[in-house]
Parts: C-alpha cells; sequence; structure tokens
C-alpha cells in the first residue's frame, strides 16, 4: 500500500460497531500520507462450539450448534441435521427437506428484512437508528414490524419460534403443520404483497455508495431451483462443482496476524459469500417475482458493488416470499403425511433396528449470509468425534478487508466523519454476524 | 402518554451468548412501541447506534468470561439501579457451561490445533458469579410474554420472581402427552416453569434451559429414569446441557 494519500493523517477507531450482530471494531490508520492500516477486528468472547459438541449426541448437537447465533439459529440447524445425517447415510424424506426449504425461506425472510430495514436504512436516511424513524416515518417502522412480525408468527406456527427452533432435528419434524395452520401461513405471505411492494419503492430511493471490486463469488447451485437447502458448491472463478464433503478444496480456512477469526479464500486473496454472492451466481434461477423486483431496483448481474448486497436481499425477499407461497400451496393440494413425525431422539425401540454407519459427513445450506458447512464425525453409537463449523461471516472477512483497502483511497478527501460513516456502511452491507464468526475464537492478538 | 413524562432509561448489554435474547425483542413488534412510551432505550447495539452511560435498569444478556468482561459487567453493576440477568447463559450460565469439561488450553487445542498465539479464554460464568443480580429473566431464549410480566412488574417497583415449580406443571396444563410416555428423556420435572412448555409442546423434550429449581427433586428425578430404564450416564449428560455452571458449584 504504497500509494500516497491526500490526507496526512487519520486515525479511525470504531470500537464495538453498532447495528451488526456480535462484537467488532474498524481501525483505519493512516500516517505520512499511507494507508497503514485499516481492518475489521473481531472483539466477540470465545465459546468454542466446536469442543462443546464433542461427546454429545447427533440428536441433540443441533440444539447446542443453534446456539451459535440467535440470528442464524434457523441455518444452524438445518447444515446441523443435514450434516449428522449425512455422516451416518440417513436420508430424510421429500417432505421433510420440502419444509425445511420452507422454515430456511423464514429465517432469510427475517433476517433479511431486519438488515435492510433496521440496520442498513438508518444510514440511508441519515439517522443513528430505527429510533428516531418512529418519530419521523412512522409507516415505515410499522410496515417493518409488521413484516417481522409476519415471518415470526409463520416460524412459531413451523417450528414453534424463529430463535432456536424446537420442531426440526435429525430424521424429520417432531410437530408438522396441520391444514389450517398450513392455510393461516398463505395468509400471512399474501397479505404481504403490498408491504413488498412499498419496500422496493424505499429501495429505489435509497442511495447507496458507488465503489466496484470485484471479486469471486461463492454460493451453492442447484439444477432445479434458486440453492438455499441444498446443492453443490461452485464459485464465479471455477468451472463445474464440488460436493459439500469436499469444501475445503474451496474454502481454504486461514488465520492471519490481525484479526482473529479465521479467514478464507480459494482462488484469489479473498471471496464472498452471501446474497450478492448468491445472485451473481444463481440469477437465472430466481423466480419472476423476483427478477421483477431486481429491474425495479436496477439490479443487474455480475454486479461488483459489495454495498449492493442489501439491494440482492431485498431481491430474495421476493424470491422467498413467493417460493414459500408454492411450497405451502403445494402441501395444501397435497395434503401433509402426518405419520412422518418424529420423536427427537429415536425411542428405546427404534434404537433397535435404527443403524448408525459411523464416518463423517457435511451440511452445506445458504443462509442469510452466504453459505454455511457443518462437519461432523460420528461413531457408531451416533455420537459427534469431532466438529467444524464454516462460517459465512467469516468468508466474508478478508473481503472485507480488502474492500477497505479499495475504498479508503478513495474517499479519503472526505472528512473524518464520513469517512468512518463509509467503512461502517460497507462493513455493515455485509450484513457480518459476529456471534457465528468467533462462535470459538477470539480476535484481540497480543 | 405526555411527552414530557420522565421515562425510565433501559440498557441491554451482551457478552457471550449468541444475542438470541436480545433477538426476541424485535418479536414484540407493537409491544415494544408500548414499551416505549415508558422507556428509552439508551443503549442497544445489536439494533441501535446511540449509547449512553446513564441507565436506571440494565439487562444483561450472555455469560462471563474473560477479565475484561468482569470489569465491564462490574461497570455496568455501578451505573445501574436494577440489575436483571436476561437469559440462559446470563441466569445460568447456560450452554456456554459445556466448555467446562476442557481446560483452556484443551479447548483451544480442539479448535485451533497446535498453532500459537494469546488468546484470553476465560471461564464461564453467570452474571451473580460477578456481581449482584436483582432479577432473573431465565429461557434459552426467554419468552416474549414472560418478558412482558416481568418488565411491567419491575416498573410497577414490585420486582419479579419467577415461577418455583416445575414445566411439568404448565405442560400438564396443555394436555400433552408425558414425553416419558413417548420414549423421551425429559427434564421438564426438575425445571424451572414460566415457558409455557415451550418445547414440549412442540412435540420435543425439555432440555433444562430455565435452570433447576431451587430445590429440585433430585432424587425422584432419578427414580423416573431409573422407572424408565435409563443410565446414570445418560441423566448427567441431560443435566450438563445448560446446567454445568450449577452442577460444579454445588461440588465445591
Amino acid at each position: 500500500m504504497s500509494e500516497k494519500l491526500s490526507k496526512k493523517a487519520l486515525d479511525i477507531n470504531v470500537e464495538h460497531l453498532t447495528r451488526v450482530e456480535g462484537h467488532g471494531n474498524i481501525v483505519i490508520n493512516v500516517k505520512e500520507g499511507k494507508l497503514e492500516k485499516c481492518q475489521l477486528e473481531i472483539v466477540e468472547a470465545p465459546r468454542f462450539f466446536e469442543a462443546m459438541v464433542r461427546g454429545r449426541s447427533m440428536f441433540e448437537v443441533q440444539h447446542i450448534t443453534s446456539r451459535i447465533c440467535g440470528i442464524c439459529s434457523t441455518g444452524h440447524c438445518t447444515a446441523s441435521v443435514k450434516a449428522s445425517e449425512d455422516a451416518i447415510g440417513f436420508k430424510v424424506s421429500e417432505q421433510t427437506k420440502l419444509l425445511r426449504k420452507l422454515l430456511l425461506h423464514y429465517e432469510t425472510l427475517d433476517s433479511h428484512l431486519l438488515h435492510a430495514y433496521f440496520l442498513v436504512a438508518p444510514d440511508a436516511l441519515g439517522v443513528p437508528s430505527v429510533l428516531p424513524l418512529v418519530e419521523t416515518h412512522k409507516e415505515v417502522v410499522m410496515r417493518a414490524l409488521r413484516m417481522k412480525k409476519g415471518y415470526s408468527d409463520m416460524c412459531d406456527i413451523l417450528a414453534g419460534r424463529h430463535t432456536h427452533p424446537i420442531t426440526i432435528c435429525p430424521r424429520g419434524w417432531t410437530k408438522l403443520p396441520s391444514k389450517k395452520e398450513l392455510e393461516a401461513m398463505k395468509e400471512i405471505l399474501l397479505s404481504q404483497v403490498e408491504d413488498l411492494a412499498e419496500t422496493v419503492n424505499i429501495f429505489q430511493s435509497v442511495k447507496l455508495p458507488k465503489f466496484e471490486r470485484e471479486t469471486e463469488y461463492v454460493a451453492l447451485t442447484h439444477s432445479g431451483e434458486y440453492a438455499f437447502y441444498e446443492g453443490d458448491i461452485t464459485t464465479t472463478d471455477i468451472d463445474g462443482t464440488i460436493t459439500p464433503r469436499e469444501y475445503k478444496e474451496v474454502i481454504h480456512e486461514y488465520h492471519v496476524a490481525h484479526s482473529t477469526a479465521k479467514h478464507s479464500k480459494n482462488k484469489r486473496g479473498s471471496y464472498m459469500v452471501g446474497a450478492l454472492a448468491r445472485a451473481n451466481v444463481n440469477f437465472e434461477q430466481l423466480n419472476d417475482e423476483a427478477k421483477a423486483v431486481a429491474s425495479a431496483l436496477n439490479f443487474k448481474t455480475p454486479c461488483y458493488n459489495p454495498f449492493m448486497n442489501t439491494v440482492a436481499q431485498v431481491v430474495e425477499i421476493a424470491h422467498c416470499m413467493y417460493d414459500s407461497i408454492r411450497i405451502i400451496d403445494h402441501f395444501i393440494e397435497k395434503g401433509i403425511d402426518y405419520n412422518e413425525a418424529v420423536t427427537s431422539w429415536p425411542t428405546k425401540d427404534e434404537w433397535q433396528s435404527f443403524e448408525v454407519k459411523p464416518g463423517t459427513g457435511a451440511g452445506a445450506v445458504e443462509v442469510p449470509r452466504g453459505v454455511l458447512v457443518h462437519e461432523y464425525t460420528i461413531d457408531k453409537k451416533g455420537v459427534v468425534e469431532k466438529a467444524n463449523c464454516c462460517i459465512p461471516t467469516n468468508q466474508n472477512l478478508a473481503n472485507i478487508d480488502l474492500d477497505m483497502k479499495k475504498l479508503i483511497p478513495e474517499i479519503i478527501g472526505k472528512t473524518k466523519e464520513e469517512i468512518t460513516l463509509f467503512s461502517e456502511m460497507l462493513v455493515r452491507a455485509y450484513d457480518p454476524c459476529i456471534s457465528c464468526s468467533v462462535h470459538m475464537l477470539d480476535v484481540k492478538f497480543v | 402518554m405526555s411527552k414530557n413524562k420522565k421515562k425510565i432509561k433501559i440498557a441491554f448489554f451482551d457478552f457471550a451468548s449468541c444475542e438470541g435474547c436480545q433477538l426476541q425483542l424485535t418479536y414484540l413488534n407493537e409491544v415494544f412501541l408500548d414499551l416505549l412510551d415508558h422507556f428509552e432505550i439508551v443503549n442497544f447495539r445489536e439494533v441501535i447506534s446511540e449509547k449512553s452511560d446513564d441507565y436506571d435498569i440494565a439487562f444483561v444478556e450472555g455469560s462471563i468470561t474473560r477479565k475484561q468482561d468482569e470489569e465491564r459487567v462490574k461497570k455496568i453493576r455501578d451505573n445501574a439501579k436494577i440489575l436483571v440477568a436476561y437469559g440462559a447463559c446470563a441466569c445460568i450460565g447456560g450452554i456456554n457451561g459445556l466448555k467446562k469439561k476442557y481446560t483452556d488450553e484443551e479447548a483451544k487445542e480442539i479448535v485451533y490445533a497446535k498453532r500459537e498465539f494469546s488468546l484470553e479464554v476465560g471461564d464461564p460464568r453467570p452474571v451473580h458469579d460477578i456481581v449482584k443480580v436483582d432479577h432473573y429473566i431465565h429461557g434459552c431464549p426467554t419468552n416474549n410474554n414472560e418478558f412482558v410480566k416481568a418488565v411491567t412488574s419491575i416498573l410497577m417497583g414490585k420486582g419479579y420472581t419467577p415461577p418455583n415449580y416445575a414445566v411439568c406443571v404448565e405442560c400438564k396444563l396443555k394436555e400433552n402427552v408425558c414425553l416419558f410416555e413417548k420414549g423421551q428423556v425429559c427434564m421438564g420435572p426438575i425445571t424451572r416453569a414460566g415457558c409455557e412448555a415451550w418445547c414440549p409442546s412442540y412435540g420435543n423434550t425439555c432440555y433444562g434451559c430455565r435452570g433447576l429449581l431451587d430445590d429440585p427433586a433430585k432424587d425422584g428425578q432419578m427414580d423416573i429414569l431409573k422407572k424408565y430404564g435409563y443410565t446414570v450416564e445418560e441423566l448427567t449428560q441431560k443435566f450438563d446441557l445448560y446446567n454445568a455452571c450449577r452442577m460444579e458449584a454445588e461440588k465445591k
């Protein structure tokens, strides 16, 4: 970084960045016209989940890994049950799969909406948080709350609650929705059509910084659909795909001296995961409603502006909303087989015939912030011997740092306050989830 | 409600946790706006950028692990008139207690292999191990109905005492079939109620996230387990999941 900057000295230290999940600091340091340091530091307390799940049964491991992060708990549960099932060679039914897709959509909807309205919109409207908007833009806040309530009501029906879902477990579901409940969920989704249109209107007027840096985009991909629940891993830099079990061929985790959560790279110094990466990889598979929103928001792929991640999220809100309606319609028409309900653990009787083939398996899922992989080694009693969780936010950390290194020189002529705001906005655009990223790791290297 | 009314200032702080209990509050929706009639939120890092050290009630989420976290929670205690432990990690140590079976070095080696670096780890503890806690709102996650009940009660100056009867009481009221009858092991008989038997009502078992009762019938629970043919080892695993901190304290 030898480029001479117009500002001789600049020190920015945003301690405990707000409106992101978890504890992180932004540090920018310019000395004698040189950008010496600019990075996102992670300062969350370490929790060591990979150690915590050792020796625990595969029938409670999703209950534990769900607690890595409240916002992403459904994603962790889903990756977790998939990894356990893959490890022991258990295949779930089509009904179980489709209902898991539905629950994942609800989490994506909820998480994207929270990010777009509560975490990003305040910057665009020039206020420090959503609270002042209660006075000035009450209808906007009420709409966001109404949409969120719809999502949480649907999670309540399907999973008992949104944070740490109850009914999803290895082998299937402990409770299946009744016809009446399916209809209630459909009604909620249909009631949000207008709110979605208004949301698109708002984001048409939100001005996001013009900034571009092309990078490698990594996402799951599937021949039959815009991949969230299942698929293989691909990137914009490789031909073909790799299976979830081979995730280490793309996701190369490494440690860096300045920060602490593990970083990842593949072909270049960094890559990006999340809504923007998914859209860049799988745009053609979005449903028509989502494509219409993309066109209304002038969102075209390939898109190299990380700030547009929020716009890609709004596009995915449309996709998930209408795909949820499609899934619910399928069940209303075909009915649900209630004999498929399972207990969270096999009963003593079931254990007699339950086969556990010991081995290592992986579950890869697209969660709101990108591709999440859980990998478990399970012994013949169904107990976890070893675990690894590969977190989307960690995969983005190297990319955030490289974006900042390009962004700061471009905006160095602005005031310190503006530079701080822009770098905060950049980090927020990635919607980082720091609880997830440091599920085991502290970051201050001393 | 008059705008000039002096509102009670509340603040949320998070330590080692998933922050899911804070997230619960975003599901309060309109009730949240009603609460804003009575409260002014001056600190809530996950959702707002405003920050202040001037507050009446502090809600603390998460377990205390490192020295720096001990110092931080002590400062919060000094600033707050009332301190509420919010969620299982803060109230009982919760799932973080699972780390206790390892030393810091072992835990680090499992996650990072032999990599050399300085990492402050610390022992996961409930908040009351470090500072005085005035009230507890249990659960993993917390239950919003209980949160509103507790906050209303605290607001009226009555404080809040969580139920000291078992989850079974609420489960029976919901007319759920007993999970032991379905061949499952359940922590309900010795776990503090207040969640409306959330998990059993959705077909899962009670994992004990609200902590053991003040005086749990442990022998009774052992008898139930023996009756249904479970081993002590299976039982210990169930106790450990959320209650490792308390089990350790009782050993001492």
